[in-house]
């Protein structure tokens, strides 16, 4: 096994995983990474099953010390950093498996939230209802804090690169309902560029824009069930996206939800910035999906080892990028 | 609701009669569970269906629906529950008032209030938070116009014709009466939730002295 301590915690870092599904009944949110995607591609530069649970990051990295190598790192977000080895300094990029040994320091810094940092083998933390993921309320799962000792599995071989996952662009798409609102507020909701308020956090994104108006039921819905995508309208008009944190049940007007496929862009929207979206039916939410998990297993194709012939030439023609964005 | 869930409804009150047909359809749907059909929860009058979209279409999922909504309701299965809670030194700040909204004295809707046998209705809001319907409405108060910006774990709160008890410290706009010393939500244990749906609840007062000595069992 290897082994590395936490030297500084960063900030907004937490272990997540695919989430915790099956306790919705009984209040507990699905949590999870906000990118699945990227904590898979994370996974996949480390060495470790897709599915594995990776430090997730959203304000700043933290610094790792091995204790114990050989193990591999699998950075996947916008990280760069420098990697002190006996006493020399070497820096860094991000969408890389790098291999580290015991001694090595490795200090992130994160350009934009999300980044992810996964390890050979997975990340190994104790289970709590079947899963990783923290859920800090509820004290499930666990926190990162500075002198933690993280587990995870050896690993040797060469560095590995890919090029980034491309996250997709243009509008957020959702399926309008369940609640009715009137036309014209649908309207307003899709014409609109919606501002991410501050207090976004991990169960939601508040966004401020035009206000929504109700139809006649008005707000306040009889508390029901909710997903991580629902848009919620409370009473001030301003909507409200749910998050991997986000409740399971709840008692606002349900305006729509936004599709699987796009699920992920959530996690890439920071405060301050605009976001807009368009509605779309079952048909291109199955679409959508199907795109996604092609542009995933072509950009696995992608992964190199590093230092190879065209790898360098590869990165700078973009090519792949350009072709996984082709929607 | 999206591409991966769906809310089937039954109507749109907070009503024994329509959470007893949420709970039947999900006795029926655990009777046998499809492929994809990932989770499930009943609300007061809605069941939400988190789904695979690609090995459970949402057409296949609707069929599914249509055959288990006269699904008969199966014998109760709930479990009774008499839980302790306080309403002495700082843990009832609404009490006074939501007993003279209802022009009763303190004791005297405390007195009332230890009578009612409420449902668990519901789980959701927090891990272990139960809606609990059945708040008379000669005890009931409307939920606070400004929300408290932290409510403290585990009190006891009433609000619009149900009662709760808060598992985690977390903002809330119910009326706060009591206390409970019991832990509401264990991860570790093999049932994390002391209320699960369709359980029935009787509140019974204590003092500060076992309070504290009933909180005292399960704090480290």
């Amino acid at each position: 096994m290897a082994r590395l301590i936490v030297e500084h915690p960063g900030l907004g870092v937490s272990i997540q995983d695919r989430g915790r599904p099956g306790w919705r009944k009984l209040g507990v949110p699905l949590s999870g990474a906000l990118d699945q995607g990227w904590r898979a591609a994370a996974n996949v530069l480390a060495g470790a099953p897709e599915e594995a649970a990776a430090l997730e990051c959203l304000l700043a990295a933290p610094i790792l010390r091995f204790e114990q190598g050989p193990a591999r790192v699998g950075l996947a977000g916008a990280f760069s950093g420098t990697l002190v080895r006996d006493g020399e300094t070497r820096a860094i990029e991000s969408w890389r498996g790098l291999l580290l040994q015991t001694g090595d320091r490795l200090a992130l810094k994160l350009f934009r939230a999300p980044g992810y940092i996964a390890f050979s083998g997975g990340l190994d933390a104790p289970l709590a209802l079947g899963a990783r993921a923290t859920y800090a309320r509820a004290g499930l799962g666990r926190a990162v804090s500075r002198g933690d000792a993280l587990v995870c599995a050896d690993a040797e071989g060469e560095d590995r690169a890919a090029p980034p996952l491309a996250v997709g662009a243009g509008p957020l798409r959702f399926i309008p309902g369940p609640e009715a609102f009137p036309p014209e507020t649908l309207e307003t909701f899709v014409a609109a560029r919606w501002t991410v308020r501050p207090e976004s956090d991990r169960m939601g994104l508040r966004l401020s824009g035009p206000r929504l108006a109700h139809g006649p039921e008005g707000a306040n819905i009889v508390s029901a069930g909710v997903a991580p995508g629902v848009i919620q309208v409370p009473g001030d008009g301003q909507p409200i996206v749910l998050r991997a944190d986000g409740q399971t049940s709840g008692g606002y007007a349900r305006l729509g939800c936004v599709i699987s496929a796009d699920l992920d862009r959530l996690a890439h929207v920071s405060p301050g910035e605009d976001v807009c979206f368009a509605p779309v039916d079952l048909a291109e939410a199955a679409r959508a999906r199907n795109l996604r998990r092609e542009t995933f297993a072509a950009w696995r194709q992608m992964l190199r080892p590093v230092g190879g012939l065209d790898e360098e030439k590869l990165w700078s023609e973009n090519l792949i990028t350009g072709a996984i964005l082709g929607e | 609701m999206g591409d991966a869930a769906a809310t089937l409804c039954f109507g749109a009150a907070i009503d024994p009669a329509l959470n007893a047909r949420a709970h039947a359809f999900c006795a029926a749907l655990a009777a046998a569970p499809p492929p994809g059909l990932l989770e499930w929860a009943p609300a007061f009058a809605s069941v939400t269906l988190w789904h695979d979209p690609d090995v459970l279409p949402f057409a296949a999922l609707e069929d599914l629906c249509h055959r288990l909504i006269a699904a008969p309701a199966p014998p109760r299965t709930g479990e009774s529950h008499e839980l302790p809670f306080c309403a002495e030194g700082d843990f009832a700040p609404d009490l006074a008032e939501v007993a003279q909204v209802n022009g009763l004295s303190p004791g005297a809707w405390l007195d009332a209030f230890a009578h009612i046998t409420f449902d668990v209705h519901m789980l959701g809001f927090l891990p272990g938070f139960a809606y609990l319907g059945g708040l008379p409405p000669y005890l009931d108060a409307p939920r606070l116009a400004t929300p408290r910006k932290t409510v403290p774990a585990r009190s006891v709160a009433v609000a619009d014709g149900m009662c709760a008890a808060y598992p985690f410290a977390s903002p809330g706009g119910w009326r706060l009466v009591g206390r409970t010393p019991l832990k509401m939500f264990d991860a570790r244990a093999l049932r994390p939730t002391l209320l699960a749906p369709g359980d029935r609840v009787r509140w019974r007062r204590i003092g500060l002295d076992e309070f504290f000595e009933l909180e005292g069992q399960w704090r480290d």
